[in-house]
């Protein structure tokens, strides 16, 4: 690792002071990604950016869709995930179990435990890599990145391979979205990485629109699968998914797969995210 | 006696490693310590123009930039590979230069060129990033196929078409009529992948220079210290023996790729000396996967012949050995003496011919790797029979069984002679483990879960111990393959040995415990064994090939007899008895069948005092010896894998894995049941997960663990390990050697799980799902247009 100033902040706008005073400045959100990334030498940022103390970027809040209704998993309460919520809090949220399932298993799936206890939402949306699980669950469910400045609908805001609408020192807040009536993550992990080779995001919202949202397999990033969207839209059954064609055009062929596999995993776990 | 032969006693050496307690060469700290690091080809094939080393040198806290020119110009040698094999028309092999550090070429991404010592690790590799080399690349060449054909690049001027050499065992004209003659012939394309090795401690080194005594000490990741250091004085000129002091502490995991002195080792000590300081080194996991030596790489056509009873007639088989840029220590011996010798499998085969076309390509150097040779044999012949099984449309265990060796010893037509086994035995109690009776009822079932189940054989025969001396050293060894032992009583009873065995995961310190307590009927905790240190202990040769049983116990029990016989003529003379007449036991020797006795620790202390020992005798209770088996041994075994494939993904499932092993002898069962299923986690990551993946600029794709898939526990079945022994003859404990056969048994029985699943023999290791997906697809096409 070359050497690196490491800066502290307790809030989201001390840390923007901080990478406004620096040429090359980073944020260190988990740092799942970003250290293991410097220690390669792949990556050398002059300062780091500490937000692990701002506590007010930690947490699951939840607003009942009902004032005086009971929550249960009717979907449309909207949720609010503060970027620095690590992915265990998210998966052991028991409140967000009941209300989005859902995000709860995708969030328990990610890595191992020790990623899962250091890597945050924040810090898995800023860096949008391509077989992250998070951007997929974002797209389908329609969600808005806040940042430090301004809201981002998640659509606008994923923009290829570790490409997004973040601007240069715009730094994430919090995600939030409504819970969807139904929903559904199909993960094929990587053997070697554990990341998706193939994730497949189901969301119906509570107005009846299906969104599916395709990561891992794309070769630029996760991507809305119209051809599953239309099809589920039309009948929303593992038959409707068997029907159609899913194309390899576009798909990344690797040493773990071709193209064409991925395009098979597609259906298989668009299947499986419905089961 | 508790702790004694086949108890299962608790590693003695696991209080300090599960503790944090374990001292590594990276722990190593000296005095006036520096730091290297090296300046690595970023490319496959290229000539190097210059080197600027004038920024680097002039940064802060840089001792010295040192490369190649230099090196050489201080007489520093060229790394040799150290068994010498000649091709069919009896000329030598063509050894390319391989230079620590690379003077006019560079030949795989990795290569070192220069060595950079500083004062701390990051300093080094920033100042090692600094050193400007020009180069200027030449064209590359990966696989053994390619670099063999016309017009391919050349990597050595004394190895014309990249050829190493062209070997060949056997009889051609007889297996060529057997086949012509043969009911039925199986042919296949079969494909060894190549293999990282991954020790959990990455290989390091710290060396140190005294000059006031002209002396070198060196820390360094080695299977075998004494070797490095005859290697590093004899061929490479660091230093004489008796100035070179080669210590290998606690080691983390080896497999093999810690045999061989390597380039950072040899530069680590000769900048020592340039510089004055203490040189450290320690790897990081991608330079491990850049530079420790890869494993396997065989690209073979086999064809097996079969007469109208099934029994075979002959096996002819061509195997392309990628050996990589240069030839590593024992690279030579690895696809010829350990791989053609076991091609006859289990079998009895009247005719075998085998030639082997070793090739240099702009990869990593490829050497022994856990088996090393014997699992690209067995996976040829296991995975032909399995296959002529199908064709024939016959049971594949019968057709095994009919053909099994039963009489011994048995001389095989490529040089070994098995001296023992029972293969039908092992293979009864693996099909009654596995129930293969009800594996037609467990497929139905798993069917009626949209699952293909599939169960496959394999039954391995191995090679172990790496000796006799006399037979490897005709073969082309360069050094001698026995072992040595000291056996210390002291004077106050407790025992140390000393053994040129060195343990890096095989638990040594109990096992060997066990037999001199078995021995002299004492407690392991009154016995300490002491390894890897040249200082400390006589000449050894280490630990690989799966001989510290069978060659390092055996030159215990061999100074162990020595030592008896002086306890017994001391306790004689001391008691008024009969040598004859004594015997050791409950921690006393006895006058048999008398009250008439002294404690053990009493005749140390007689020998030591020497007041009362027999007339001419020489004080002190010690014995060395050396001991030199009479032959390889040959532990052999049936493995039985029963899979489930999901045929939506291709994703694999090991359902079951039962392994019966003969291994002769068991000291300690808790211990080889744990070599056993480390041996399959690495033959099942071979056959389903690991793969080394060059892409056509010989550049590595699957230098981490992103892209290389280790195996993890949740990728592998729990395993039903069982034995079925017979002794064997040719060394005193009757062992045989259990450290790598996991690892030569285990691929063959997956794939031919895999493919007996799946219903389409052609798939190639590593069997991922997509290639398993893959190898469905093109199945049910073909089904589709039957």
């Amino acid at each position: 690792m070359y050497e690196t100033n490491f800066h502290k902040a307790s809030t989201a706008q001390d840390a923007a002071a901080l990478l406004a005073k620096s040429d090359d400045g980073k944020i260190l959100a988990g740092g799942q990604t970003l250290i293991p990334t410097m220690k390669q030498r792949l990556a050398a940022p002059a300062d780091l950016v500490d937000l692990s103390r701002a506590e007010a970027l930690r947490g699951v809040t939840i607003t009942k869709r009902k004032k005086m209704g009971i929550m249960k998993a009717d979907g449309g309460e909207t949720i609010t995930i503060g970027a620095m919520t690590t992915h265990a809090e998210v998966a052991g949220d028991t409140e967000l179990a009941k209300v989005c399932p859902v995000i709860s298993g995708l969030a328990a799936n990610i890595g191992d435990p020790a990623v899962r206890h250091r890597g945050t939402i924040g810090g898995s949306v800023a860096n949008n890599d391509p077989a992250a699980d998070y951007p997929a669950a974002l797209m389908a469910l329609r969600a808005t990145i806040h940042t430090n400045s301004r809201e981002i609908k998640a659509e606008d805001y994923f923009q290829g391979m570790f490409a997004t609408a973040l601007a240069d020192n715009e730094i994430i807040t919090a995600v939030s979205f409504q819970a969807p009536a139904v929903g559904g993550y199909g993960k094929f992990p990587n053997p070697a990485s554990r990341y998706a080779m193939v994730g497949v995001f189901i969301a119906k919202s509570v107005d009846g629109d299906v969104c599916v949202a395709v990561t891992g397999a794309g070769d630029n990033g996760v991507y809305r699968h119209a051809g599953l969207e239309a099809a589920l839209s039309a009948d929303w059954s593992t038959t409707a998914i068997e029907a159609i064609e899913v194309s390899a055009d576009g798909l990344m062929s690797d040493l773990h797969g071709t193209a064409a596999y991925r395009a098979n995993l597609i259906k298989v776990m668009a299947k499986r995210a419905l089961v | 006696m508790s702790e004694g032969i086949g108890a299962r006693v608790l590693r003695k050496e696991d209080k300090r490693f599960i503790t944090g307690k374990g001292r590594y060469t990276d722990d190593i700290v000296e005095d006036n310590q520096a730091y290297a690091a090296f300046v690595r080809s970023p490319h496959a094939h290229a000539r190097i123009v210059s080197i600027d080393t004038t920024a680097a040198m002039k940064m802060e806290g840089v001792e010295t930039v040192l490369n190649g020119a230099q090196l050489t110009g201080d007489g520093i040698g060229n790394i040799i590979c150290g068994w010498a094999v000649a091709s069919k028309d009896g000329s030598p092999m063509n050894m390319g230069a391989w230079s620590a550090l690379a003077t006019e070429k560079v030949r795989y991404v990795g290569d070192a060129v220069a060595i950079v010592v500083a004062d701390t690790k990051s300093l080094a590799k920033l100042a090692a990033e600094a050193v400007v080399v020009t180069y200027e690349e030449l064209p590359v060449v990966v696989g053994s196929l390619q670099a063999l054909a016309g017009g391919a690049p050349q990597l050595h001027e004394n190895a014309p078409g990249n050829l190493i050499f062209d070997w060949e065992i056997g009889d051609l004209a007889p297996t060529d009529a057997a086949l012509a003659a043969a009911a039925h012939v199986t042919e296949m394309d079969i494909t060894n992948n190549r293999l990282a090795p991954n020790p959990m401690e990455p290989r390091s080194a710290i060396a140190t220079f005294n000059d006031a005594e002209d002396h070198y000490t060196l820390y360094t990741t080695s299977q075998n210290p004494h070797v490095a250091r005859l290697v590093l004085s004899a061929f490479y000129n660091v230093a004489p023996e008796h100035k070179l002091r080669v210590i290998a502490p606690d080691v983390g995991g080896g497999f093999g790729s810690k045999i061989y002195i390597y380039p950072e080792e040899i530069a680590c000590l000769w900048a020592a000396m340039k510089s004055g300081r203490s040189v450290k080194w320690t790897s990081d996991r991608t330079e491990a996967f850049l530079t420790d030596a890869h494993g396997r790489d065989h690209v073979s056509t086999a064809k097996i012949g079969f007469d109208g009873d099934g029994m075979i007639v002959g096996l002819k088989v061509n195997t392309k050995a990628n050996l990589g840029a240069y030839m590593s220590l024992f690279s030579s011996a690895v696809p010829t003496y350990l791989y053609g010798t076991l091609l006859s499998g289990q079998y009895n085969i009247a005719n075998i011919y085998c030639d082997v076309q070793a090739v240099y390509t702009n990869t990593v150097p490829v050497d022994a790797y856990r088996g090393a040779g014997r699992p690209e044999a067995c996976y040829v012949i296991e995975r032909i029979m399995e296959t002529a099984a199908r064709e024939m449309g016959v049971d594949p265990a019968e057709l095994r069984a009919k053909n099994f060796v039963t009489s011994f010893p048995h001389q095989t037509p490529v040089i070994m002679a098995y001296d023992s086994g029972d293969f039908a035995t092992n293979q009864k109690q693996a099909q009654k483990a596995a129930d293969v009776a009800g594996f037609r009822a467990r497929k139905a079932e798993a069917l009626g879960r949209g699952k293909l189940r599939g169960l496959g054989y394999s039954n391995y025969i191995e090679a172990c111990g790496i000796a006799p001396s006399a037979a490897v050293g005709s073969l082309g060894a360069g050094v001698g393959l026995w072992e040595s032992a000291e056996v210390r009583v002291n004077p106050v009873g407790t025992i140390e040995i000393l053994t040129g065995s060195h343990s890096h995961g095989q638990g040594h310190e109990t096992t060997f415990a066990q037999i001199v307590a078995e021995r002299f009927d004492l407690p392991t905790e009154n016995i300490k064994i002491v390894h890897g240190d040249t200082d400390k202990v006589q000449f050894g040769m280490g630990t690989y090939g799966s001989r510290s049983g069978a060659v390092g116990m055996s030159a215990i029990v061999k100074a162990m007899d020595k030592v008896e016989a002086k306890v017994k003529k001391i306790a004689a003379h001391v008691l008024e008895a009969g040598e004859d007449d004594i015997v050791i036991e409950g921690g006393a020797v006895k006058v048999a069948g008398t009250d008439k006795q002294m404690l053990w620790h009493e005749v140390g202390l007689a020998a030591y005092t020497a007041h009362n020992i027999p007339d001419g005798m020489e004080p002190g209770l010690k014995e060395t010896a050396f001991y030199d088996p009479t032959n390889f041994t040959f532990p052999a075994g049936c493995y039985i894998c029963e899979v489930e494939v999901d045929p939506d993904t291709g994703v694999t499932e090991v359902v079951q894995f039962v392994a019966s092993d003969d291994f002769g002898t068991i000291i300690n069962p808790m211990i080889v049941e744990g070599q056993v299923h480390g041996g399959i986690a690495q033959g099942i990551g071979q056959a389903m997960l690991e793969n080394v993946v060059y892409d056509d600029a010989g550049q590595q794709l699957s230098a981490s663990y992103m892209d290389y898939t280790m195996p993890r526990a949740d990728d592998l079945p729990n395993y039903s390990v069982h034995h079925a022994s017979t002794t064997c003859p040719g060394n005193p404990l009757g062992m045989k050697g259990c450290g790598e056969a996991g690892a030569i048994g285990s691929p063959p029985a997956v794939i031919n799980a895999i493919t007996d699943a799946i219903g389409n023999n052609n798939l190639s290791m590593p069997a991922t799902p997509a290639a398993v997906w893959t190898a469905l697809q093109a199945a049910s096409i073909k089904l589709a247009a039957e």
